[in-house]
């Protein structure tokens, strides 16, 4: 041990301590796998409650806002598109708006999560 | 001008291009993306350049950074979105990045500008149709189609789902800009008063510390709303690239 090396020491001297050392090493192996199983599951579910708890209210805001204006300007631009190409003025534009406001109370509804979404795959 | 608030976001020529009656300069707002570019990948690159397998601090962020978004993508796509693993961690740092440069005073911010934010949300949708329509065809189309609806409204509610497809990338465009860019209005107008009330005389600076206290927590929530941000973006990509991949509801 004073004298040798450390990577004779462990070759030739002590036999016995790679068994040791191998489950020893096992061992380690297990737990540390255990640990990070376990450290994966709760970064998970942290990351799922997180998301909602670390949304401050301004956030919530323009992204709620923004869900439904996105709604109706599509509707619109549609709308606006379909009477331009097909001379239908004004009735793509009615039509069309008003389904941009319900595509748009859709998009406030997911977000909000108040429509049940399909289970994730 | 020195307290217009919206003077932070003009756009000004550096390099004036023109291409076949087309205004391709290379101006301030390109300048901040090549380096917000430079920087993100010159960050991972430096970091991870000499790695060990015990990882240094600076290590440990671009790890944390590359963890972060792999939890996020597996959560929101399932193991199968990691194919998209380079195109949202792209998306993720350069949003980060950009929105964080931003905050340096009188840098320009990236993000502020509706067609850069709309140009990335139309990557993420159209990278959604493509690889939909590769994946399954027509079958793409049953993300249309919800489950359980009465034949008689089938076509109200596919031209409702439709129109809440399109009015996604707007919807995703909208958020990063409004956010950006009315933050930085705010930060600016409330630095602003600190400013015109110091030009009051001794009752306006003893005025003015209460604007100054605003502008430095407005500053705080600023690098805060900049993390989640990107952070939202990056999520609402999972969440679209899971229907691109598992269209049928």
């Amino acid at each position: 041990m004073s004298n040798g090396p450390p990577r004779d020491d462990s070759e030739n001297t002590e036999p016995d301590r790679d068994i040791f050392d191998d489950r020893e090493l096992q061992a380690r192996r297990d737990r540390l796998a255990s640990n990070l199983a376990k450290l994966r599951k709760r970064s998970k579910s942290e990351e799922e409650g997180g998301s909602t708890s670390a949304r401050s209210g301004w956030g919530l805001a323009v992204k709620v806002s923004s869900e439904f204006i996105a709604g109706i300007t599509v509707g619109a631009i549609l709308g606006f598109g379909f009477d331009s190409y097909f001379g239908t003025s004004p009735w793509g534009l009615i039509v069309l708006l008003m389904l941009g406001f319900a595509a748009g109370v859709l998009n406030v509804l997911r977000a909000v999560g108040k429509v049940a979404e399909p289970p994730k795959l | 001008m020195a307290q217009d608030p919206i003077h932070q976001f003009h756009i000004s020529q550096l390099v004036p291009i023109e291409i076949g009656g087309l205004d391709f300069s290379f101006t301030n707002s390109s300048l901040f993306m090549v380096a917000t570019a430079a920087v993100a990948g010159g960050f991972l690159y430096m970091t991870t350049a000499n790695r060990g397998l015990v990882p240094g601090r600076m290590q440990s962020v671009s790890e944390m950074s590359y963890e972060f978004v792999a939890n996020m993508l597996r959560d929101g796509a399932g193991s199968q979105g990691m194919r998209f693993f380079p195109l949202v961690f792209s998306l993720f740092m350069f949003v980060l990045v950009a929105n964080l440069i931003g905050m340096f005073p009188y840098f320009f911010t990236v993000t502020s500008h509706i067609i850069v934010t709309f140009m990335l949300a139309m990557l993420v949708i159209g990278t959604v149709v493509v690889y939909g329509f590769m994946k399954h065809g027509l079958g793409f189309l049953k993300l249309f189609v919800p489950q359980g609806v009465p034949g008689v409204l089938m076509p109200l509610v596919i031209a409702i789902e439709v129109i809440s497809f399109l009015s996604r990338p707007i919807s995703l465009s909208v958020r990063l800009f409004a956010n950006m860019l009315a933050g930085h209005i705010t930060l600016k107008v409330f630095a602003g008063f600190v400013t015109s009330l110091g030009a009051l005389g001794a009752l306006g600076v003893g005025g003015a510390i209460l604007p100054l206290i605003m502008t430095v927590a407005l500053t705080g929530l600023e690098f805060l709303v900049a993390f989640l941000q990107a952070y939202v973006f990056a999520v609402l990509t999972c969440m679209y690239l899971n229907d691109a991949l598992h269209p049928g509801h």
